[in-house]
């Protein structure tokens, strides 16, 4: 479906079990426990109180396409998103499709996990 | 604080070369430093203030570029300040300029921004990766490839989605750039374009084309702020700052508005401290980074309401002589000149030739004494900096 292999991604103390979790198919969010919101990037400290009273929480993987932009000329082409999941935040993530021109605004979509160079896995979200 | 009549910009010079095989970075910044002073009336011993961001030679070994630059300028300071946020920086040091000569911090300050990236083959994905591969987001966002033009796109798509906007419309604002740019005998691209012109350039990123992106190009450009004394005893009609506003939009942990720029905030503030509202503008130069940019900007500064942006600019909205704003009357970002991928510069450079009468007759503004220059740093559908000036000719 996706011949791009995306470039792996850092990983740092703070988020390494996001990583982990993306290895065993789950998409890890971060709550602050003080507003109850949810959000993305992960990390340990609440960047709507500075507070540290936050927990992970897994994800439904559920979302709809916020916005879009596929670089025709890539090599492959590819899709760009913003996913606004069901949890609230929007997360940056690619939009995988044989069809990159029937993608829109408002549709729902599912994630997946695609291998990174080193073998990392990544969230990436496909139509459903 | 009030700005007005706190300082002056006294002096104001742009590079012509748009191509610098023959300069390095670090005499870029010399040239248009000596352009600015000499512009002024001002010579080299009299700035006890300089003001740079991260484009001066040696900003990638942390700390010592400032310091550098200053000693190949060779001057000699009282005051120094390299407050950076991309593109946006230099409006920022126009502001920061005039609280210093306020706070008795200097007298003259010099603004130099430069840049070389047609040159130096500049790759927008290796320079994008450069960049961010340290910053706290990057494992969650390089992954999936943001190259600046799909994350704009993003911004244009997310508008039409809202609210109608048209490609046809987008591509005005790059025809109104054009228009002013075949009056720029520096501009990189004179030639004049039609609306059909720029839906027939190939896509670069959905739904922008090639001619909604602005130039890649070398040079740069450099101000000079001075204390009220020093302004009155030059030659040069006096230009003020009289409203100021500066910005760090971000993405909030995933809940935000990707329309709403930190314009919104500094409009707000730089209106607010002016005393004056946007229909008093007379010209404005928006940054133009992509037609995008201008559209959003127009809306979240006040100039037109939320969704009403791509009505605001079509048939000739930003055209100087025809439209209801003259915007970017040197062809801007867009047609002119990117020195650097930093724009903020030039924008401001651009409202003082307008205040001045300085600009070309085709697109002078009859008696321009209200102008604003809005700068963009980063991108706007993620991390940027917004800043605001607003700039008064007193009589």
């Amino acid at each position: 479906m996706q011949d791009r292999i995306p470039p792996s991604p850092q990983i740092w103390p703070e988020t390494a079990a996001y990583w982990d979790a993306a290895n065993e198919g789950r998409l890890l969010l971060r709550r602050c426990l003080d507003t109850g919101r949810a959000y993305h990037y992960p990390r340990p400290h609440s960047p709507f109180t500075g507070s540290g009273n936050t927990e992970w929480m897994q994800a439904s993987g559920k979302g709809t396409v916020y916005s879009l932009s596929v670089l025709p000329r890539a090599q492959p082409p590819y899709c760009i998103a913003y996913v606004e999941l069901a949890e609230g935040p929007i997360m940056l993530s690619n939009l995988l499709t044989e069809d990159l021109a029937s993608l829109r605004i408002g549709q729902p979509v599912q994630v997946c996990f695609v291998a990174s160079a080193s073998g990392q896995m990544v969230p990436m979200f496909e139509p459903c | 604080m009030p700005l007005k009549g706190q300082a002056y910009i006294v002096g104001a010079y742009e590079h012509p070369t748009r191509h610098a095989l023959d300069r390095s970075l670090g005499q870029l910044h010399v040239d248009v430093a000596a352009g600015a002073l000499a512009d002024a009336g001002l010579s080299w011993a009299d700035v006890d203030g300089y003001f740079c961001a991260g484009d001066v030679p040696g900003w990638e070994a942390q700390g010592a570029g400032p310091l550098s630059m200053v000693e190949y300028l060779g001057l000699n300071l009282r005051h120094l300040d390299t407050t950076e946020s991309w593109g946006s920086a230099y409006l920022n040091h126009v502001a920061h300029a005039v609280q210093a000569i306020a706070a008795g911090k200097c007298r003259v300050a010099l603004i130099t921004q430069a840049g070389r990236p047609r040159a130096e083959k500049f790759s927008p994905e290796a320079s994008h990766r450069l960049q961010t591969q340290s910053a706290a987001e990057s494992p969650f966002e390089a992954p999936y490839g943001p190259v600046v033009t799909n994350v704009y796109g993003m911004c244009a798509q997310r508008h039409m989605y809202e609210h109608g906007t048209t490609a046809e419309q987008l591509a005005w604002i790059k025809v109104a750039a054009s228009h002013h740019a075949q009056h720029n005998p520096h501009a990189m691209l004179r030639q004049q374009v039609t609306v059909q012109d720029v839906l027939d350039s190939p896509i670069v990123a959905t739904p922008l084309h090639r001619l909604d992106c602005c130039v890649i190009s070398d040079g740069g450009g450099a101000l000079v702020v001075a204390h009220p004394e020093v302004a009155r005893s030059l030659k040069r009609p006096l230009v003020t700052p009289i409203g100021a506003g500066f910005a760090v939009k971000h993405l909030n942990g995933g809940h935000f508005d990707i329309l709403a720029s930190g314009g919104v905030q500094t409009g707000r503030e730089a209106f607010a401290q002016a005393g004056v509202r946007p229909a008093d503008i007379q010209y404005a130069s928006l940054y133009d980074s992509f037609t995008i940019t201008v559209l959003m900007q127009l809306e979240n500064l006040g100039f037109c309401a939320p969704g009403e942006g791509g009505r605001f600019v079509a048939d000739g909205g930003l055209i100087s002589g025809i439209g209801r704003l003259p915007v970017n009357t040197d062809g801007g970002g867009l047609c002119s000149n990117h020195p650097g991928n930093r724009g903020g510069m030039t924008k401001v450079i651009e409202a003082v030739r307008q205040l001045r009468g300085e600009a070309h007759p085709q697109v002078q503004v009859p008696d321009c004494r209200l102008a604003l220059a809005h700068g963009t740093g980063g991108q706007l559908g993620a991390r940027h900096g917004s800043a605001t000036l607003i700039l008064e000719r007193e009589a």
